[in-house]
């Protein structure tokens, strides 16, 4: 237990730490690689509360896509980002104001007595699934592919209009450039293509002017 | 000491409230924001699971799976229209971002 715990303080300060880092960072590359170590952590936490899918499943999909999405991107547009931190400093004082005020009533919610926190609490709840024989990615597709079908298709509509909306957005047509035209390629004939020419003896052909020659 | 549901439900106030003073300081850079975001919503994952494995109700990663499915598109199209604004004129500054204004 006081390794778990271990566990649990060393992932948990990794994360917060790297979420200030994320926010405070002066290069938003530096931003993008500090929201990965947050990511990896929150991954940590994940596996300690036994959910080894959901913790593989966000290395994959947020550090190998998303993360690295942002850092494309980043590393893409040529910004100025000094001069978009200029507000920094004035904004401060209000907003850690309201941060310290909404933080410190999550934590007191918690910790309080009398809001039925300490009934979800029996440590081992969650062992009651480990006991049963099931691994947990098993688990959750038994959940998934039965009872929550059409929430998982809807799933998949969404990232399916995600990639249409990012590819419409994104894609320009410019002038001027010179793309294959596979149509015209194939409907070429030797009529078109090649011409005869019949040279007597002793003289010379002037090709056309147009290069057609 | 053991650890409760309420240690885990504070990292991830924690999280959550550096995503929304992330929102308030860097109110300039859009992409800051976007990964602001996506902060609030790691914190809102970790209650996810953490009540899930404190309930011992699975149905909680079911519902972290579909919220993972939402970030992920949502910062596809979020970047996506930060790529498009970019090249239109050049600037990724939020003040900028006030033609639509009614």
């Amino acid at each position: 237990m006081a390794l778990t715990a271990g566990f649990f303080y060393l992932f948990a300060v990794f994360s917060v730490v790297a979420g200030v880092m994320v926010i405070v960072a002066k290069n938003p590359v530096h931003a993008v690689l500090y929201l990965i170590l947050a990511f990896f952590n929150a991954a940590g936490l994940f596996i300690l509360l036994g959910a080894e899918f959901l913790a593989m499943i966000l290395i994959i999909v947020y550090v190998g896509a998303v993360a690295v999405l942002f850092l494309f991107v980043v590393m893409m547009l040529d910004v100025d980002f000094a001069e978009l931190k200029a507000g920094f400093i004035k904004n401060a004082p209000v907003g850690l104001l309201v941060g310290a005020i909404v933080l410190a009533e999550l934590i007191l919610l918690f910790f309080g007595r009398g809001f039925g926190l300490g009934v979800t609490h029996p440590p081992g709840a969650g062992a009651a699934q480990a006991a049963a024989d099931v691994t947990n990615t098993q688990a959750l597709g038994l959940v998934l592919y039965t009872k929550y079908v059409y929430f998982f298709e809807v799933a998949g509509l969404i990232l399916l209009v995600a990639m249409i909306g990012a590819i419409v957005l994104t894609l320009q047509h410019k002038p001027g450039v010179r793309r294959q035209s596979i149509a015209a390629q194939v409907a070429r004939s030797p009529k078109t293509g090649v011409e005869v020419v019949k040279v007597a003896s002793g003289e010379a052909i002037i090709p056309a002017a147009d290069g057609q020659g | 000491m053991t650890i409760g549901i309420g240690h885990y439900l504070t990292v991830a106030a924690c999280l959550f409230t550096l995503g929304m003073l992330g929102i308030f300081l860097n109110r300039k850079n859009v992409i800051i924001i976007l990964m602001s975001i996506e902060l609030m919503l790691l914190a809102v994952n970790i209650n996810f699971v953490a009540f899930s494995y404190y309930l011992g109700d699975i149905v909680g990663q079911v519902f972290t799976l579909f919220n993972l499915t939402v970030a992920a598109a949502d910062a596809a199209i979020g970047l996506a229209i930060v790529v498009v604004y970019f090249r239109n004129r050049g600037s990724i500054a939020v003040e900028d971002i006030n033609m639509m204004k009614g």
